[in-house]
């Protein structure tokens, strides 16, 4: 394993940035992430053990985010996948650029003739024809596709391969070679190795359970919805224009309303959409008609609109209590 | 230094946890990256390598709390649990200790002196010495405190008590003593749950799935739930997503030209026209009168465990007559709703040919020739009509009706058991009477939906 010059000083600087668990914590909260001490943790050992993070939980809680986070402290490139039903590896990994292909051996077509026309029988030709022949598949002709980009990025990435629970099960065998070694092998060219291994995170929204061989190679977090203190921080690092008051009032209240039996809880992302529109509404606290009225940002069924509304005084009133005390 | 972490890793299979030799390695690895110091920071690094669902994560809590809650030691003194903190602090000290249990007296002197720390790792080195890692039932417990406590010098402490019986410091020494033993007693029981519960409860539930489950013990009942779901969640799994099959031989000219589009269109690759599986539509009747009410828990519960891999489900239940029942289930979770639907119709004696003829009246319409009717019940109707032409009516116009029947195939038509009778209209007729055979059937029923 002998890196490259550049790549071992990059290293190093990386080894610098997540010397430790707490100046992790602090470096994905200068780029806006306010990160819970199990995903700082996450993130400092997937760095020490080379290992991809797995990172589960519910929709909103800022699954995604944290990759982008990762990306801009580091200021690695984030090279991003989407995973859905039939997701294959000509469009993951890579294509070979079919139409360049066409388009290149119609133009040698004369040279070609020129060239094989001095031959006198065919062995010799084809035998000359063989010097050429693996032109067409070389690097020119390749598409590479976002996991042969991460691979091959020279000062190391940010992988992001989103909904993995979303492919195919055949597809999810396909990532294990890069995972565990980050290398793949391309049948006409050989096996790619990462020039520096990407730091690579994987997001599942539970649709199915992953299997066991992907979820052995990867470190496992399992982000949750914050609690108050946490989400405070995240609305006051998102959000900054809402006031202190406010943003006490809201969080609690966003809390009360976990507590009740609705189909969708409100998470991350629609708390701070919430913030964001009360700013824009110039509230100076939490009034129950208000709060009626934009109810639809912070819950997406509308049985859970009915089922909350009802309770909006009370659970103001609760707010208001917590975020006094708090 | 990888002493504790390997102990750790049998704790944690033991709960329940699957951790593979990979995982033992990255854990150790990880370890060593962050240091045993942050209690906090260990328990997370741990939980990020070994537990990979959220009900793994549980799991690990528990365990991760229990082993290192495990080397504090409570005793009247006033520095409570102060050594628990270093997991690997009682092995050394222990080395030490040793030869404390020949002397007789050192027990004492501890016990006397309130010598915590001294106290908890003698009694971790004779726990060790007495092979506590290899509990494997609960009756053994008390053989085991008792070999831990022989080793720490139990005799000699009796002998000492014995000659200062009557003295002040004799009583204490003998209260010191009940405190002791029920130390002892409640290290075992720890290992006891760290070590044996995996294996105790694996056989447990392993007999369950086989036993009848007309005869389930009522506190058993939780465990059940747990291993329906699990069953349940299983099957989803494999037949949730939509599945689809080629019909080889038929071109998909669409997809195909897409496909080969970089080739002017030239066929290279031929892609199939594909059929969708479906996924089963079940139409349930469920007989909860007293003799198949138990069952029909359990139908219930695996049915809806399994909704993801059903397209459809509606469910009814009937004793001496038939009520719908599916909203009742899709509203409350469902040990409370079987309990609702227990007082609404269960019960009762049962009558199928009334039963019937209540679901063609009322439900007839909602069955179309994709719909599967299982029927639940030993069918016997107390010698009521038992109207036939309306299970074969039934079947005519579904897909076919499964007839799931607790019994063995032996009883069947015996006493007022009008099963063979019911039987010619069933597509399938399958004893049902251990959650193993339930299993076996619903996994038939996603195979060959088509």
């Amino acid at each position: 394993m002998s890196k490259p010059q550049g790549a071992a000083r990059l290293g190093a600087t990386m080894n610098d940035l997540l010397h430790s668990i707490p100046a992790t914590e602090d470096g994905l909260e200068s780029a806006g992430y306010i990160p819970s001490r199990s995903i700082a943790t996450a993130v400092y050992l997937a760095h020490h053990l080379q290992k991809p993070i797995l990172v589960e939980g519910p929709a909103g809680v800022g699954k995604t985010e944290l990759a982008k986070a990762i990306s801009a402290w580091l200021s690695l490139p984030l090279i991003r996948m989407q995973c859905y039903e039939g997701l294959d590896e000509s469009k993951a990994l890579y294509e070979w650029k079919y139409g360049k292909q066409l388009l290149y051996t119609q133009i040698l077509k004369d040279k070609m003739g020129a060239k094989l026309g001095e031959e006198s029988t065919l062995e010799a030709a084809v035998e000359k024809l063989h010097g050429v022949g693996d032109l067409f598949f070389s690097d020119h002709f390749l598409e590479p596709r976002p996991l042969l980009r991460a691979l091959r990025e020279p000062g190391g990435a940010v992988l992001l391969v989103d909904e993995v629970d979303k492919a195919d099960q055949e597809f999810e065998a396909f990532l294990l070679e890069i995972l565990s070694d980050y290398q793949v092998s391309i049948p006409e060219i050989g096996t790619v190795k990462a020039v520096v291994p990407p730091f690579v995170l994987l997001t599942s929204n539970s649709m199915r359970d992953l299997g066991d061989a992907l979820k052995r190679r990867c470190l496992h977090l399992h982000i949750g919805l914050p609690d108050a203190k946490l989400e405070g921080r995240i609305v006051a690092s998102r959000v900054p224009g809402v006031a202190e008051g406010l943003r006490r009032q809201l969080v609690h209240f966003v809390q009360g309303l976990r507590g009740l039996d609705l189909k969708k809880l409100p998470s991350v992302s629609e708390t701070l959409d919430w913030a964001r529109v009360l700013v824009l509404l110039h509230a100076r606290e939490l009034e129950p008609d208000m709060v009626r009225d934009t109810l639809n940002v912070l819950l997406k069924f509308e049985s859970d609109i009915e089922a909350a509304a009802p309770r909006v005084v009370e659970l103001i009133q609760a707010a208001r209590r917590d975020a006094g005390f708090g | 230094m990888d002493g504790p972490l390997i102990e750790f890793f049998r704790a944690a299979r033991s709960a329940g946890l699957r951790v593979s030799p990979a995982e033992s390695i990255d854990a150790v690895r990880a370890v060593q990256v962050v240091g045993w110091e942050d209690r906090c920071a260990l328990h997370d690094t741990l939980a990020l390598v070994m537990a990979k669902t959220v009900e793994e994560k549980r799991q690990f809590d528990e365990c991760f709390d229990l082993f290192f809650r495990r080397q504090g030691f409570r005793g009247e003194a006033p520095t409570p649990g102060e050594d628990g903190d270093a997991p690997d602090a009682g092995s050394p000290a222990a080395g030490e200790a040793e030869g404390a249990g020949g002397a007789g007296s050192e027990l004492g002197r501890m016990l006397l002196e309130g010598d915590q720390a001294g106290l908890a790792a003698a009694m971790e080195a004779a726990a060790q010495e007495a092979g506590i890692r290899n509990i494997a039932v609960f009756t053994q417990v008390n053989l085991f405190a008792r070999r831990i406590l022989e080793r720490m010098g139990l005799n000699a402490l009796d002998r000492e008590i014995r000659a200062l019986a009557g003295t002040p410091q004799g009583d204490r020494l003998a209260r010191a003593r009940e405190m002791l033993r029920e130390q002892a007693r409640d290290l075992v029981q720890q290992n006891l749950l760290l070590f044996a519960k995996g294996e105790t409860e694996r056989w447990r539930e392993r007999m369950l799935a086989e036993s009848r489950l007309t005869s389930i013990d009522r506190r058993d009942h939780e465990r059940m739930r747990i291993l329906v779901r699990a069953m349940a969640r299983r099957l989803a799994v494999q037949y949730g997503r939509n599945r689809k099959r080629d019909r080889r031989g038929q071109l998909d000219i669409r997809r195909t030209l897409r496909r080969n589009m970089a080739w002017d269109a030239i066929p290279f690759l031929t892609i199939w026209k594909q059929e969708v599986i479906d996924k089963p539509k079940l139409v349930v009747l469920c007989d909860v009168s007293g003799s198949v009410a138990a069952l029909a828990q359990f139908l219930l519960m695996f049915l809806y465990a399994l909704k993801e891999a059903l397209s459809g489900l509606r469910a009814f239940a009937f004793a001496g007559e038939l009520i719908e029942v599916s909203e009742i289930l899709e509203r409350q979770p469902i040990e409370k709703a079987i309990t609702e639907i227990m007082t609404k119709v269960g019960f009762g004696s049962s009558n199928y040919g009334n039963s019937l003829a209540d679901f063609s009246n009322g439900f007839l319409s909602i069955l179309d020739r994709q719909s599967t009717v299982i029927i639940l019940g030993d069918g016997r109707g107390n010698r009521t009509d038992p109207r036939v032409p309306i299970l074969q009516d039934i079947a005519n116009r579904s897909k076919g009706v499964i007839w799931l029947n607790p019994e063995p195939r032996t009883l069947w038509g015996t006493g007022d058991s009008d099963m063979l009778r019911y039987a010619p209209h069933c597509r399938v007729t399958a004893v049902c009477a251990t959650l193993a055979q339930l299993e076996r059937i619903i996994t038939d029923l996603l195979k060959d939906a088509r």
